[in-house]
């Protein structure tokens, strides 16, 4: 089966994370929206490795890994803070600092 | 060429799982479910020619974010309710649209476009990966190496509540107990001075009285205490004895 069909699963990944991060609002589970979203991009980056028969796709894949690593960490520490503050993480609660 | 049983048992194992991102009511299921969906990329990946990247995806992804989620969850509380009333009149719809759409023409792209894919694909082993990462992007590791040395740091200090009274040490919570009229010592343990080694009775006090509050308040409310008379009774007649009960 050739790997282009890869892509288009990563396309549907990617679509139901935005679709995930558009609807919910949970902070933590608009924010597993956006891992998947990170993740379906991996799954692209690895499945044009495998198309090209190069290895860089592969170690982008990687890096991509190690920024989201570092996002969900301060994302996390963030939504902890906000939680503090507020005693909520729906997302809408935000929207009252406007005023 | 992947095997399609195995592309399609991805795909299930991947987009099910990941519909529950939309639909489950409580967020501890969608972590388990994205978990699966991780295992299912990392399947993916070794099935790519890139087993180093999937093991990775296996120790990073479903070990380390998805526990910290889990985490993050117990510390904010399971039960947080999602409030359904929206704030912008039909965003559910408008989300829902916006991202069927997005999804529906990047499968269209993906799906019309045709690219040569390699007879032989390169397996991503740890060795190949070592060599390229700290040969061709060995830059790009040291950035990640601040990146990831801020995040940690931003983490700690997003985190960090400072404190604002001065500790209060043991001798002075006690002194402020008692200036408070509180009893100094502990409260008596029920049925320690009783003839019952039981903690529905009261403890009995050197003059034989029952000693009201040494039982549970929980036990109390329950209505699961014994008056503590008959064993006051009991001290005063000798002739009742333990062996009687």
């Amino acid at each position: 089966m050739d790997p282009i069909n890869f892509v288009i699963l990563a396309s549907i990944l990617f679509a139901i994370g935005a679709a995930a991060v558009l609807l919910r609002r949970n902070a933590i589970i608009a924010f597993m929206g956006v891992e998947l979203m990170l993740n379906a991009a991996n799954l692209a980056l690895v499945a044009f490795s495998r198309m090209h028969g190069e290895i860089d796709g592969q170690i982008m894949a990687f890096f991509v890994l190690v920024v989201a690593a570092a996002e969900v960490v301060v994302g996390l520490a963030i939504i902890i803070a906000v939680f503090r503050a507020r005693q909520t993480i729906s997302l809408d609660e935000p929207a009252e600092l406007k005023g | 060429m992947v095997n399609p049983v195995l592309f399609w048992v991805i795909a299930a194992i991947t987009v099910i799982p990941a519909l529950s991102l939309l639909f489950a009511r409580k967020a501890v299921h969608v972590a388990m479910s994205v978990v699966l969906v991780m295992v299912g990329l990392a399947t993916a990946y070794v099935a790519l020619g890139a087993p180093f990247l999937g093991m990775v995806q296996i120790v990073v992804y479903t070990g380390a974010v998805m526990m910290l989620f889990l985490f993050v969850l117990m510390l904010v509380g399971v039960d947080q309710r999602e409030e359904l009333k929206e704030t912008i009149k039909g965003q559910r719809w408008i989300g829902l649209f916006t991202a069927a759409g997005l999804g529906a023409f990047l499968v269209s792209i993906v799906g019309r476009t045709v690219l040569p894919t390699a007879e032989v694909g390169v397996q991503g082993e740890p060795d190949v990966i070592a060599v390229m990462l700290f040969e061709k992007y060995v830059l790009v590791i040291e950035v990640l190496g601040f990146l990831l040395i801020t995040a940690a740091v931003g983490a700690l200090v997003l985190t960090h509540t400072p404190r604002l009274k001065p500790r209060r040490t043991q001798l002075e919570v006690q002194r402020d107990r008692v200036l408070m009229g509180a009893d100094p010592v502990n409260k008596p343990m029920p049925g320690v001075y009783a003839r019952h080694n039981a903690l529905d009775v009261p403890a009995l006090d050197p003059e034989g009285q029952p000693i009201e509050h040494s039982i549970s308040r929980v036990l109390k409310v329950r209505n699961q205490t014994v008056e503590g008379e008959q064993w006051r009774a009991q001290l005063e007649d000798p002739s009742h004895q333990e062996g009687d009960r």
